[in-house]
């Protein structure tokens, strides 16, 4: 008896359309995950830099020792100006430079001082595993200088013995000079950016896109589709209204949320550095193009869900619906959080691009960096792809579709033609 | 004018064909009732007229305005009450009531229409209630006042009496009468066919897909020389 019961309950749940979704979401992320890269081996690798030792002194010796065996030093040599351009060109993680009076400032109780151009590649997670390999190389190095100051008993000063260098930073970030910040402490001010922002847009498209496609369900739920359909309103004002009316309620929606998920990031970013001190500062019109940028992509995807709601039968059926845009937005999200969108293989980058939600979730760190043409563009393809995701709504509501759930050709005239008119 | 010409009406669904080139005309003010058993195209042939369905061959015309060309002036001129039609759940009937009428008029247009909905509604105070908590005949009731509520030229009313009682099909057939008699056209299908005879002036007769007979209710009970026009049909489709 419970045999045949799970028999049946088996062939009930385990169907196509459930086991469909599913297999396209493995597929997505897995391919999403090969092209951007395996974060172990990442790891593993050996960060690429460049030394600059004008000093030449024991210190010196013992960082540049450490440096050597701990990373791929690319340039060796005395001049910064021609370091930092190996360093770029062999696409490394930065440049030190110590200077005449490392060793002998030590020698005389002060720390000291290494200066490490970093080239920062991107602000998304992965895009400083280099760095921080580097940053842990630059910790062995005053680890080591601590012991050779405690084997020679040459400090009574335990302040300079526990920390025997002081760096000073400077981050060359996609044509600003950073002064003062590494990569990491930049990624951490760009926060809210690669991490706050994609997983805003996210929710208020997937819950914007729930409550138009789930609109969508009703009416064919509650019957009200047929009436809907014969009342004097253009088909054109029900595909719109619809979409505005649930926009409205996605806002409201992901707004509670990211009152609360905003709070809750707040708590692990720096609060006393000013973004515009390090030119990164949004002036109002980038603003306006954000709000532009985020606008689109909403109406994109509110568009695209009225297309995916024709093909919902009932307000359950509208729920599996939803499924395409979660993942089509989840892509979005983790892509442009873990890596930034010019540091992605370029078969991503495609992917990333026709996703018209991806646009407002890179737009403020892109304005940032000044890259207009990047959000511009973005702007442009999103509204095209909802001009065309509107008229094909359109057509769909003008057509058999929503009553008989399929497209009838039609016979007429004298001519063939589809069944889709006003 | 006619207020309906259809004329070889044929409606394929992919490859059912679901009328098979019908015609039929309704005069202005008269009550036409298309008469056939389930699945035999009445449906169809009324969502075709509502502008609901495309044409796969032939013509409709709705008082001169042809389909699917003319479909925007169309839906201005009719209201459809399709049989298993429901109403906005979240919505309490008057909202409902308000929210059809804006599509018809403003101000005085408005609000004159949204009275006469509630007369016909007759739901007294639950006109506050939302839909949510009515019976299947109050919001049958409240369907019927939003599709007469508009003074349409052509009311195209699919099975109006579906699935209620006694009194309440009563009330129904009293709304649509009056509706007539202040000038509206009515356009209507059920399987019930001896409340066809109490409502409409001529019917036409419709079995899968083709109509088989088509006059007033005394003509096709002397062509068939039966009772009633259960009768009437039953020896038609033989």
């Amino acid at each position: 008896m419970i045999g045949n019961m799970v028999k049946k309950e088996f062939k009930e749940l385990f169907v196509l359309s459930t086991l469909l979704p599913i297999v396209v979401i493995a597929i997505v992320f897995g391919s999403v995950g090969d092209m951007i890269g395996n974060v172990g081996e990442s790891i593993k690798e050996k960060p690429v830099i460049g030394v600059v030792d004008m000093d030449g002194g024991d210190f010196a010796d013992i960082a540049m020792s450490v440096l050597t065996a701990g990373a791929k030093v690319i340039y060796d040599g005395s001049d910064t100006e021609a370091g930092l351009d190996e360093v770029r060109k062999g696409n490394g993680v930065a440049l030190l430079v110590m200077p005449e009076n490392f060793s002998r400032n030590i020698y005389a109780n002060e720390p000291g001082e290494i200066e490490i151009y970093w080239i920062m590649k991107g602000a998304g997670m992965m895009d400083s595993i280099s760095s921080g390999a580097l940053e842990g190389l630059i910790q062995a190095v005053n680890q080591e200088i601590s012991k050779e100051l405690i084997q020679r008993g040459s400090s009574s000063d335990p302040a300079l013995v526990l920390a025997p260098t002081t760096r000073v930073d400077t981050t060359f970030f996609k044509g600003k000079e950073i002064q003062g910040l590494s990569p990491s402490v930049v990624g951490n001010m760009l926060m809210s950016q690669s991490t706050v922002i994609p997983i805003m847009v996210m929710m208020l498209i997937i819950l914007a896109g729930t409550s138009v496609i789930s609109s969508m369900g009703l009416e064919k739920e509650n019957k009200t589709l047929e009436t809907l359909l014969t009342l004097p309103v253009r088909r054109s004002n029900i595909v719109i209204g619809k979409m505005v009316g649930s926009a409205l309620v996605g806002m409201i929606l992901a707004g509670i949320y990211m009152i609360g998920f905003s709070r809750y990031m707040s708590s692990f970013q720096m609060r006393d550095i000013n973004l515009a001190d390090f030119g990164l500062a949004l002036s109002m019109p980038d603003y306006l193009l954000v709000a532009v940028s985020l606008f689109v992509a909403l109406l994109a995807g509110l568009s695209l869900c009225i297309v995916l709601g024709t093909f919902a039968k009932s307000y359950k059926s509208a729920q599996t619906l939803v499924f395409p845009i979660t993942v089509l937005a989840m892509i979005s999200m983790f892509t442009t959080m873990f890596k930034d969108f010019d540091t992605i293989p370029v078969a991503l980058q495609v992917l990333v691009f026709a996703i018209p939600f991806t646009h407002p979730m890179i737009a403020m760190r892109a304005l940032m960096l000044d890259n207009y043409a990047l959000v511009i563009g973005g702007i442009a393809y999103t509204a095209v792809f909802t001009v065309i995701m509107v008229a094909v709504a359109v057509r769909i509501f003008n057509s058999d579709r929503l009553l008989t759930g399929g497209v009838q050709r039609r016979v007429g005239r004298g001519r063939l033609a589809w069944g889709f008119r006003r | 004018m006619k207020a309906v010409e259809v004329r070889e009406l044929v409606k394929d669904y992919g490859n059912f064909r679901a009328l098979k080139g019908i015609s039929f005309e309704v005069s202005e003010g008269e009550v036409f009732g298309l008469i056939g058993p389930n699945g035999a195209g009445k449906t169809t042939a009324l969502r075709v007229i509502a502008t609901l369905l495309q044409i796969t061959s032939g013509s409709v015309t709705v008082f001169g305005h042809e389909l699917p060309k003319d479909a925007g002036e169309v839906r201005k001129i009719i209201s459809y009450l399709p049989e298993e039609a429901g109403a906005y759940r979240n919505l309490t009937g008057m909202e409902y009531l308000n929210f059809i009428a804006k599509f018809f008029g403003e101000g005085e247009k408005f609000q004159n229409m949204v009275q006469r909905g509630l007369e016909i509604a007759n739901l007294g105070e639950r006109i506050n209630d939302k839909v949510d908590t009515y019976s299947k005949g109050m919001t049958r009731r409240l369907l019927v006042g939003r599709a007469l509520m508009v003074n349409p030229k052509l009311a195209i009313l699919d099975e109006p009496t579906s699935g209620l009682d006694v009194i309440n099909a009563q009330e129904v057939r009293r709304i649509i009468n009056s509706a007539v008699n202040a000038g509206t056209t009515v356009l209507l299908s059920s399987h019930n066919m001896l409340e066809v005879e109490l409502l409409c002036r001529r019917i036409a007769l419709i079995n899968d897909g083709q109509i088989i007979a088509s006059g007033t209710v005394e003509e096709l009970k002397k062509e068939y020389d039966a009772r009633n026009i259960e009768e009437a049909f039953v020896k038609a489709v033989r």
